[in-house]
C-alpha cells in the first residue's frame, strides 16, 4: 500500500531525514519516491533497506552524476528520487552495512559541499531580504512579505551553516589524530 | 622528508588493483585483505578511484563503454607500484622502530 507523507526537512538537518527515513523502513515503510516537501512510501519488510542522503556535486542528469550513480549501481545500492541535487539511495541491509563514507576525508568533503552552497543560498536570500525591507521603508508602497520570507530563509540557512561548521570542525580534530 | 604516508583506503585499493579488478571488486577484496576490518563506502571509493586516476597510479582498462562505469575494471600503473613500493619502506619503519622500542 502507498502512504505519502508531507514534511519539510532543512539541508543542514539532511542526517536527521536520513534518520527518519531509516526509522520509518525499520517499521516497514521504504521510501519509492520523493518530492519537494513529499515522501512517498510503499510497504517493506521491516528492516529491509537502509537509507543514505548524498548531495552531488553536479546536477543529476549531468553525465558526471550518472557515471556516479552508475557506480554505486553495481555495489547494489538503488537509487529512489532526488530532490534538486540531492540523491535518495537505498541498499538492501541483508548485503552488509550501507554508507557512502568510510573516512573523515570525504565525510569532510561532503559536508563542505553542503556548507557551500547553504552559504551561497543564505547570503542571497539576505541580500534579496535586506534589499526588499529596505525598499518598504524608502517607497512606503506595499508591505513587503517576500522581504520578509527572505529573511527568514536567510538567517535560518546562517543558523543551519553554523551547525554543519561545527559538526565538521569535530570531524577535521578527529583528522589530526585518525584517519 | 620522504614520500607522505598512504590513506588505508588508498593503500588498500592500490594493493588489490595488482590484478585487474571492477569498483564492488575492490571493496570485497579490500575486507577480505584486513580480515573484515576495512570496509570501502562506496562513495569514499569513487573519489579514491578518480584521484588514483588523475594521478597515474591506477588505469581504467579499455574495452566497455567508456561513459559507462558499469564493470569498469582498474589496474595499478607503473607510477602505482613505485607508490606502494615507497609505502612498504615507509611502514617497514614504523613498524621496525615501534618494535625496538616497546619489545626493546
Amino acid at each position: 500500500m502507498r502512504k505519502v507523507i508531507h514534511k519539510l526537512w532543512w539541508a543542514w538537518d539532511f542526517d536527521k531525514e536520513e534518520a527518519w527515513l531509516n526509522k520509518l523502513a525499520a517499521q516497514g515503510l521504504a521510501l519509492v519516491s520523493v518530492g519537494f516537501c513529499r515522501y512517498e512510501f510503499e510497504d517493506c519488510t521491516p528492516g529491509e533497506y537502509t537509507f543514505r542522503l548524498q548531495l552531488l556535486e553536479n546536477t543529476v542528469p549531468h553525465p558526471e552524476s550518472q557515471k556516479y550513480l552508475a557506480f554505486l549501481e553495481e555495489t547494489g545500492v538503488e537509487h529512489i528520487g532526488s530532490w534538486l541535487r540531492w540523491v535518495y539511495l537505498r541498499k538492501k541491509t541483508a548485503d552488509g552495512g550501507f554508507e557512502l563514507f568510510s573516512d573523515n576525508e570525504s565525510r569532510i568533503r561532503h559536508l563542505s559541499l553542503v556548507i557551500s552552497l547553504l552559504l551561497l543560498l543564505g547570503i542571497a536570500n539576505l541580500i534579496c531580504g535586506i534589499n526588499n525591507v529596505m525598499l518598504f521603508f524608502i517607497n512606503r508602497i506595499s508591505f513587503s512579505l517576500i522581504g520578509i520570507v527572505n529573511l527568514v530563509i536567510g538567517i535560518s540557512c546562517c543558523i543551519g551553516v553554523r551547525r554543519l561548521i561545527v559538526k565538521r570542525r569535530k570531524l577535521k580534530n578527529e583528522q589530526q589524530l585518525f584517519e | 622528508m620522504g614520500s607522505p604516508a598512504l590513506t588505508e583506503a588508498v593503500y588498500y585499493i592500490l594493493l588489490s588493483l595488482t590484478a585487474p579488478l571492477h569498483g564492488y571488486g575492490i571493496m570485497q577484496n579490500v575486507e577480505a585483505l584486513s580480515g573484515g576490518r576495512v570496509k570501502l563506502a562506496a562513495g569514499t571509493l569513487y573519489g579514491a578511484i578518480s584521484t588514483l586516476l588523475e594521478r597515474g597510479w591506477i588505469e581504467a582498462l579499455p574495452g566497455g563503454d567508456s561513459r559507462d562505469s558499469r564493470k569498469k575494471e582498474y589496474r595499478i600503473t607503473q607510477a602505482g607500484r613505485a607508490v606502494l613500493a615507497a609505502e612498504l619502506t615507509r611502514l617497514e619503519e614504523l613498524l621496525n622502530n615501534g618494535k625496538r622500542i616497546l619489545e626493546g
